[in-house]
């Protein structure tokens, strides 16, 4: 099982290719859109690599619930209610929400997601 | 004027790998004047052969079903010119497909000198729609018979291709 810092490394990795990001510019607590630039189209690259790079597989809708955040049983008014967070939260054991729980905007929520939650998320999957 | 930018399959296997050539000649109207006295193929068409090669290796995989198109190309290298009389081969490897996209890696040889290399990705669009036909009546049929690819298709058991019954 690889450590915590090189889980890191090889998610640096994948996103200085997808991104075209310096590796500096990839810090733990940098935001995947916000920080790094990242499209929607980015996201089906960097789940590609990281299947490659941890011989893994990412089921669709696994790291991106895009099924809560187009539902209409759980956005209401374009936010996320409190059974979708329930259920964010417990589909996204490996990301912190905290600070999306304060104005949960679906719009935001991909703002959200740092690279810690995306090598959590890796670590619970090799 | 169709955007033709492969003149024929040579190689398909399904979900695998396809090769596809195209003859440069000085008769085609774009490299009159790309560049006055220096005709050159250019390189943005050479990245639509590899991709046009590369999406025709994806569409196939889904029995030609999805909306394909070219969504990103996270790496691009050119490395010489293609000039009128080199054919050019574009070879794709499908890397990995799933639901929403896929990846695939490409190159351009003119003989065994590596010419260009990419790395392209593809999403699956519209998939609500995909029932609805992309092309007038047998456009897309007769685009599959001019490039021959069930002339070389292979399934991956080595079987031949056979051409979609949904496509006229």
């Amino acid at each position: 099982m690889p450590s915590k810092e090189e889980v890191f490394e090889k998610v640096r990795d994948a996103l200085v290719d997808a991104l075209g990001v310096e590796d500096d510019e990839v810090t733990p607590a940098a935001t995947l859109v916000g920080d790094l630039g990242a499209e929607s189209i980015d996201f089906l690259d960097i789940v590609f690599r990281l299947e490659k790079g941890f011989d893994i597989k990412i089921p669709r809708g696994e790291l991106f619930p895009e099924d809560i955040l187009t539902s209409t049983e759980y956005v209401v008014d374009g936010k996320i209610n409190a059974e979708g967070l329930e259920e964010l939260k417990k589909r996204m054991p490996f990301a912190d929400l905290s600070k999306f729980e304060e104005n949960p905007v679906v719009q935001e929520f991909a703002t959200s997601l740092t690279v810690q939650d995306m090598c959590n998320y890796v670590e619970s999957k090799v | 004027m169709r955007w033709f930018w492969i003149d024929r399959f040579t190689e398909m296997v399904s979900g695998q790998k396809a090769t596809a050539i195209k003859t440069v000649s000085l008769s085609e109207e774009h490299l009159h004047d790309h560049f006055l006295g220096i005709p050159t193929m250019p390189n943005s068409l050479i990245l639509e052969g590899m991709a046009q090669t590369a999406g025709m290796l994806v569409s196939e995989y889904n029995d030609f079903r999805e909306r394909v198109i070219l969504a990103k190309v996270p790496k691009l290298m050119y490395h010489s010119r293609a000039v009128p009389g080199d054919t050019l081969t574009y070879r794709a490897k499908l890397e990995a497909i799933e639901e929403s996209g896929a990846r695939a890696t490409t190159t351009s040889h003119i003989g065994d000198r590596l010419q260009a290399e990419a790395e392209i990705l593809f999403a699956h669009i519209d998939r609500e729609t995909a029932h609805r036909p992309l092309f007038r009546s047998n456009d897309f049929g007769d685009l599959l018979r001019s490039l021959q690819l069930f002339s070389v298709g292979q399934k991956a058991d080595g079987s031949k291709l056979t051409f979609p019954e949904h496509i006229e």
